[in-house]
């Protein structure tokens, strides 16, 4: 590898410092260390390896395929595509490479709507879509074009736990539902649906199965063919891949017939359109491969991570309270209301820890979450919601780091809104 | 010199010549050192905590880069996956229905907009102003048009000035597909007077997988994805941070050594005057228009260009039929065919294309080869026919 790629990826789980510090140095300080895994990952170097030669020496138009340069960039798609399919139990054929999961969710749920009315079966029209009030912006943001497209969506509301009511999304589905929406494990509240569920009551009932699982992939296993998932998003960078690259799994068997956003070329069977990007699809691929090896032990290193966290902050934080299900939840995933503290003032508190409020696409909104509004929490209390996310280079210091930050900042937060005599918070035990 | 090792990025092992630069680009070193330091990054840039904003720093900046390309505002610039992309936002997002595009734009272009009004081109590939004024005239529903600045396939110019100024008489927006000239010869978007130009990074030497759509300025722009509302709600998506610098490092190298192109110019003309002095039966698409420096569409007639393609990467020279995205699918070009070019020479037409790397070898190799297959395919069949 190339030192001038190396020497910046280099060192990146050091234990007291935050990670990279030596890359950041001309930024004058250290940076925070990285908590923030559900909005993006650090690319593994072992993915960048596999990147580079596709980046510089191979760097040929993978649909050129007149030339050697343009043959061995395509050779080397096909090889990231059945290191996908293997993570998932898909056939590689049923992968389309896309430019993240935006791209995939948004591919997904329109191409499917679109498809269905341009092409419509004998009987009643599908067009009726069920998601959940949860579901990621993008694909809210797709439903809501839909609904203004003519289609009907349902966007249903979900337990407090966070989890779909089973019997509440069967209700909302009739002969003219075409699509269900729900995301495999969520991305401010981390907690898993039940897929294997919802994937037997769609496939009963004709309708189609789109999971969002940008968060899911590489961290829980996926099996699109036991848990009859339809279509399934994907993205590079939330699996130490890299940015700018996704995939949409598009089911062959029973076919699932889509329209393209993006058209031209024909490339991805006429679904994507584009010059792939090689060393991105390299880079997805190898992301895919490495946790597809390695996701059955650092799931258990993270829950114990995640436990040690969520032990040391109970422990010196009174009244903490977990958002989303306690046992159907990612590994590396938490969700805290620090009780009367507004997160963005705990978070300022904290300058040497990375954390979030919950998405990133929203987080600089001053509006509390929308998905912790929807298990029922008050604006009031939604404010106080803080997202951690672990990640493959978290390490047990770093843990104990943040558990010392933040209940430092906590109890500090907490003295100062005592005096000022504004801690009305609501305590629901611990 | 061997046969793996690659001196530095952005330049090509001796040992095969690469010359279908059109498809894609090697990386600049630029690219590669700027790009290194972002993907070793991580942060999401919409996070507001420090590894978010500096990733949100490192756009920003990148973003002025980009638009300084075409001496346009950094704010119109929206980063996109490609030219493909972009080229769908601008036709599908520009909010008009009425869309007309050249007969001889890319396929990401015909295929936004299959129903488009085509505007034909005369037999030099150029799109016919006159009629451009009259299919405007004979509509009165706010159009949009979309021509590209320079033919991937054949380099043709097209007469984009001319084309805006017509398009903005009958109020009309323009759509300038810029991705083969950026990077090629010198831009601007005043010159251009287009109101959405596209670029691509992979074809001036930045990564696949980026790209901008630049709206100048203040239009609005329906987006094609939804989501998170990054972009200024324009195109949703976390943005690809190290693409995005690559993209922006690229852009300011291409820029500065835009003098390059008049070295790549001689070398196309010598190769192109090299093909003229085998023999005259070869031709040379386009080559009345204005054309880029580096591209060159030959024709040998009487052998298909698959067979041509085939026989000069067996030799190990890279080139191509013409675009690289058809994905298996061997079609006659649809650009010659708008241009009137008979059957007999569309078939048989290569795309030769230079890049800030080739070199006086790269012509001498392409000339060694390209005779040999003329000799092997047509020399004794053309002489025995003639006698």
């Amino acid at each position: 590898m190339p030192w001038f790629f190396l020497q910046s990826a280099r060192g990146m789980s050091s234990v007291t410092a935050a990670p990279a510090r030596g890359s950041e140095a001309h930024l004058g300080n250290a940076m925070p260390i990285y908590l923030d895994n559900q909005s993006s990952t650090r690319l593994d170097p072992r993915v960048l390896e596999a990147m580079l030669p596709y980046f510089t020496e191979q760097f040929g138009n993978p649909h050129s395929t007149s030339h050697a340069y343009g043959r061995i960039a395509a050779a080397a798609i096909e090889e990231a595509r059945a290191e996908v399919a293997a993570l998932i139990h898909a056939d590689p054929r049923e992968l389309v490479f896309t430019s993240g999961a935006t791209e995939a969710n948004n591919l997904a749920i329109k191409g499917a709507a679109h498809f269905a009315r341009l092409y419509p079966q004998s009987g009643q029209p599908r067009d009726h879509i069920v998601t959940l009030t949860t579901e990621h912006k993008c694909v809210l943001e797709s439903c809501l074009q839909l609904d203004r497209e003519g289609f009907r969506v349902t966007y249903l509301p979900v337990e407090p736990s966070g989890l779909v009511s089973l019997d509440a999304l069967a209700a909302a589905l009739s002969e003219r539902t075409l699509l269900v929406s729900v995301m495999a494990a969520h991305n401010e509240i981390g907690v898993i649906q039940p897929l294997a569920e919802i994937g037997a009551l769609c496939r009963s009932k004709g309708v189609l199965f789109h999971s969002d699982a940008a968060q899911a992939v590489g961290k829980i296993t996926l099996d699109v063919e036991e848990m009859q998932i339809d279509l399934m998003s994907i993205s590079g960078h939330k699996v130490y891949g890299p940015k700018g690259v996704g995939v949409l799994y598009v089911r062959r068997r029973p076919r699932v017939r889509l329209l393209p956003l993006i058209d031209g070329g024909g490339q991805e069977r006429g679904l994507r359109s584009g010059t792939l990007p090689t060393p991105l699809c390299v880079g997805i691929g190898r992301a895919a491969a490495i946790a597809a090896a390695e996701m059955a032990d650092e799931a258990g290193r993270l829950r114990r991570l995640r436990d040690r966290l969520q032990a040391g902050l109970a422990r010196r934080i009174p009244g903490l309270r977990l958002n989303g299900d306690a046992e159907r939840r990612l590994p590396g995933s938490l969700n805290f209301c620090f009780p009367g503290i507004a997160a963005i003032k705990l978070i300022e508190a904290c300058p040497a820890i990375a954390i979030s409020t919950g998405s990133a696409c929203t987080s600089a909104s001053v509006e509390p979450s929308y998905v912790l509004r929807a298990l029922g929490l008050s604006d009031a209390d939604a404010n106080t919601g803080i997202r951690i996310g672990l990640g493959r280079f978290t390490t047990p210091a770093e843990v104990d780091f943040a558990i010392d930050a933040l209940a430092a900042a906590a109890g500090r937060l907490a003295a100062e809104a005592a005096v000022a005599g504004q801690g009305g918070c609501t305590h629901i035990g611990s | 010199m061997g046969e793996i090792a690659r001196p530095r990025p952005g330049a090509l092992a001796r040992t095969e010549t690469y010359l279908d630069w059109n498809a894609t680009t090697p990386l600049r070193a630029e690219a590669v050192a700027a790009m290194s330091a972002m993907l070793a990054r991580c942060g999401n840039p919409s996070s507001v905590h420090r590894w978010g904003r500096v990733a949100r720093q490192e756009i920003e900046q990148a973003r002025s880069a980009v638009a300084a390309l075409l001496d346009a505002p950094s704010e119109g610039v929206v980063f996109v996956s490609g030219g493909t992309e972009a080229n769908h936002l601008a036709l599908l997002g520009s909010g008009r229905d009425r869309i007309l595009v050249s007969a001889v734009e890319h396929d990401s272009v015909l295929g936004a907009v299959p129903e488009a009004e085509r505007i034909p081109v005369d037999c030099d590939g150029v799109v016919v102003l006159d009629t451009l004024d009259c299919l405007l005239a004979a509509d009165p529903r706010p159009a949009l048009v979309s021509v590209m600045l320079a033919n991937n396939e054949t380099g043709v110019l097209q007469p984009v000035a001319a084309i805006g100024a017509i398009a903005r008489t009958h109020g009309a927006l323009f759509h300038c597909d810029a991705v083969q000239a950026a990077g090629k010869i010198a831009l601007d978007a005043h010159t251009i007077g287009a109101d959405f130009v596209t670029l691509s990074a992979h074809k001036l030497g930045g990564p696949p997988g980026i790209g901008a759509l630049v709206v100048i300025g203040e239009l609005g722009l329906t987006p094609l994805l939804h989501g998170g509302g990054q972009e200024r709600g324009r195109r949703a998506g976390t943005e690809n941070l190290a693409g995005i610098a690559g993209f922006a490092a690229a852009a300011a190298a291409a820029a500065e050594e835009i003098a390059v192109y008049e070295r790549v110019r001689a070398l196309r003309d010598a190769l192109e005057a090299g093909v003229a002095a085998v023999t005259s039966e070869a031709v040379v698409l386009g080559a009345v228009a204005p054309r880029l420096p580096n591209t060159a569409a030959i024709a040998m007639p009487g052998v298909a260009a698959e067979t041509q393609v085939i026989a000069l990467d067996l030799d190990g020279v890279m080139i191509s039929a013409g675009a690289a995205c058809s994905s298996g699918k061997v079609g006659p070009s649809h650009v010659l065919e708008a241009m009137g070019v008979g059957p007999d020479l569309v078939g048989s037409t290569i795309r030769v294309s230079f890049g800030w790397d080739s070199s006086e070898a790269d012509v001498d190799h392409f000339l060694r080869a390209w005779t040999r297959l003329y000799r092997r395919c047509r020399g004794s069949s053309c002489r025995a026919r003639a006698a």
